[in-house]
């Protein structure tokens, strides 16, 4: 089993977590409560990941972040570094393939809300960012933890995106599932079945802690 | 004073747009808004907060202005310094009571707060319930944290969507004076929503009627709804048995009027009004203040005993609407407690009981 590979994998999922929460959060609040009429646009867009085959994504990213492409360029000019192939360029690449998995819980948790509440903050004196803090996050606080859990397990568990995007260079872009790509294709079953089973117990353990907690969460206010 | 001169239209689709068409001056101390379902009392309660913003017109508090269609001025609901109880109270569901009612308190002196909060928890008698979360009340305490939630800011405009639905007379009285000692010194204007006569009697102020958007009567109880000029805002009142009939004698010693209505042979004897012997009018009688009796009831005040027959028996919830053929059709509501003792099956032989001053009545339009 690739120990390297794991923590590189685990590395990846937390950032990719962490930094499509922040990105995320504004994003899922504005579809949830803007009237405007194009949002469906908007909607079509993050879940296109939802649909696109992992290679095709992986594809458009690599030509993005590419040394000829925008975001590359203008990584390089500040950088003086290329992004594909790295570490950075998976980061990026796996914030826009897991988008639509933070995005969505936390949309359908945002417009669940009754929003009498949001009102009744208004008539207190509050604005959007107190009502937001005070009101939306804690009570949508299930949904935040949806969110985070499902980028954290997608990005976990992808391949065709870090495969174009990332290469297979050992401890800077080889992750777990490549790992295991590697050994099935070098017939290293038993060192492809140890991490796999190793992968397959991880994420069984993530999901039962977070919806275990998920059911104590609502617990206190004694809805649903 | 309140002043609001609006006009808002909703368009949707398939159903006839619905337009809210008001110009009112609200005087301090309490309006009651009273009109059934989609009058649009809750429209106007948001317009006036700046949850919805109206097509045309304005809104002012004094010289202060909340909305000005022409001027393009639009304040912001949580820049008006109005305080507004929902009809569903809208309590923080993760909050305790204390933080509930805190939650307005925002950029005050740490002894000012707590000073209004002791005064607002004790006028509403819920110091005891602080720790608890609004899934722990009763409906009557969370009726009194969503007020005192409103009021603990000081606003200037208190908008209150039928508070009180659904507590017994005796409880609703007792909130209703500690919000009435609340503004004796603030006096401040106070519009009440209900759709609920008893309410409206409970409070005894000024009452606006509204029906389909649109004002439709005002003064006080008895001038408005005792004396409803239309029949829509007869409906509204809650009276379920609208009959037409025609005046046959003014029994002016006895108080009362006798009435032959136009279906069947009924008569009822309603109390003196100021219709003449010969004019057609209509009798509103409310549907719950009539009685069934299963044997001909002696030695009893109400005026008027009419024989029937029960047609048709339906249970809404808590109600049971029996259709009473006595000549004209009646319906009565009863309890499903009252219909089981009764044995109340279609086809059984009632008397209907009305006391004279339950008959009310209504100009046809």
């Amino acid at each position: 089993m690739s120990g390297e590979a794991l923590l590189l994998s685990l590395r990846l999922a937390c950032t990719v977590a962490v930094l499509l929460l922040i990105i995320a959060l504004p994003l899922a609040y504005w579809l949830a409560f803007t009237a405007w009429r194009g949002k469906f646009l908007l909607e079509s867009l993050v879940a296109l990941p939802l649909v696109l085959p992992p290679t095709v994504l992986g594809f458009y990213a690599l030509i993005a972040l590419g040394p000829r492409g925008a975001v590359g360029r203008l990584w390089q000019t500040m950088f003086g570094h290329a992004l594909a192939f790295t570490f950075t360029g998976l980061v990026l690449a796996s914030m826009l393939y897991s988008l639509p998995f933070a995005v969505q819980p936390l949309v359908a948790s945002f417009e669940s809300l009754d929003r009498r509440l949001l009102d009744a903050s208004a008539m207190l004196g509050a604005g959007r960012v107190r009502s937001f803090f005070r009101i939306i996050l804690p009570l949508a606080w299930p949904g935040v933890v949806t969110a985070v859990v499902l980028s954290f397990a997608h990005t976990l568990g992808e391949f065709g995106v870090v495969l174009m995007v990332g290469g297979n260079l050992a401890g800077i872009t080889r992750t777990v599932s490549i790992d295991i790509y590697d050994r099935v294709q070098a017939l290293d079953y038993a060192g492809a079945h140890q991490t796999a089973l190793f992968l397959l117990l991880i994420s069984f353990v993530v999901l039962s802690v977070v919806y275990g907690m998920n059911r104590r969460v609502w617990a206190p206010w004694g809805h649903r | 004073m309140l002043s609001v001169h609006i006009e808002k239209e909703f368009k949707t689709t398939g159903t006839p747009s619905f337009q809210l068409k008001i110009g009112e001056e609200l005087l301090p101390g309490f309006t009651v808004l009273f009109g059934p379902s989609g009058a649009g009392k809750s429209t106007l309660l948001d317009c006036i907060a700046g949850l919805v913003k109206p097509d045309v017109g304005e809104i002012r508090l004094g010289e202060e202005i909340f909305f000005d269609a022409e001027k393009e001025i639009v304040v912001p609901p949580q820049k008006r310094g109005i305080g507004y109880v929902f009809q569903s109270l809208a309590l923080f569901p993760h909050l305790s009571v204390e933080e509930n009612v805190a939650y307005g308190l925002l950029g005050l002196s740490v002894p000012e707060r707590a000073g209004r909060m002791e005064r607002v928890l004790g006028a509403f008698h819920i110091g005891a319930l602080q720790g608890r979360t609004p899934g722990q009340l009763s409906g009557g305490e969370k009726q009194r944290v969503a007020l005192a939630r409103s009021v603990v800011t000081e606003p200037r405009v208190l908008l209150l969507d039928e508070p009180l639905t659904g507590l017994d007379g005796g409880l609703r009285q007792a909130i209703l004076e500690d919000l009435r000692s609340w503004n004796a010194e603030r006096r401040i204007p106070i519009v009440y929503v209900t759709h609920n006569r008893e309410e409206v009697d409970a409070i005894g102020d000024r009452v606006i009627a509204m029906v389909d958007g649109h004002v439709r009567g005002r003064g006080m109880p008895r001038e408005v709804l005792d004396a409803p000029r239309a029949v829509a805002l007869a409906q509204a009142a809650g009276f379920e048995n609208l009959l037409k009939g025609r005046v046959l004698e003014h029994r002016t010693s006895d108080g009362v009027m006798r009435v032959a209505l136009a279906e069947g042979h009924c008569e009822l004897e309603i109390p003196l009004g100021k219709a003449q012997k010969g004019e057609p009018i209509q009798v509103a009688i409310r549907a719950g203040d009539i009685l069934l009796a299963t044997q001909i009831p002696y030695g009893i005040s109400a005026r008027n005993i009419l024989p029937g027959t029960v047609e048709s028996i339906e249970t809404q919830g808590t109600v049971v609407n029996v259709q009473v053929n006595a000549g004209a059709r009646f319906s009565v509501h009863v309890t499903p407690g009252a219909m089981r003792s009764l044995e109340l099956t279609p086809g059984s032989v009632v008397w209907l009981v009305v006391k004279t001053h339950s008959c009310h009545v209504v100009t046809p339009q």
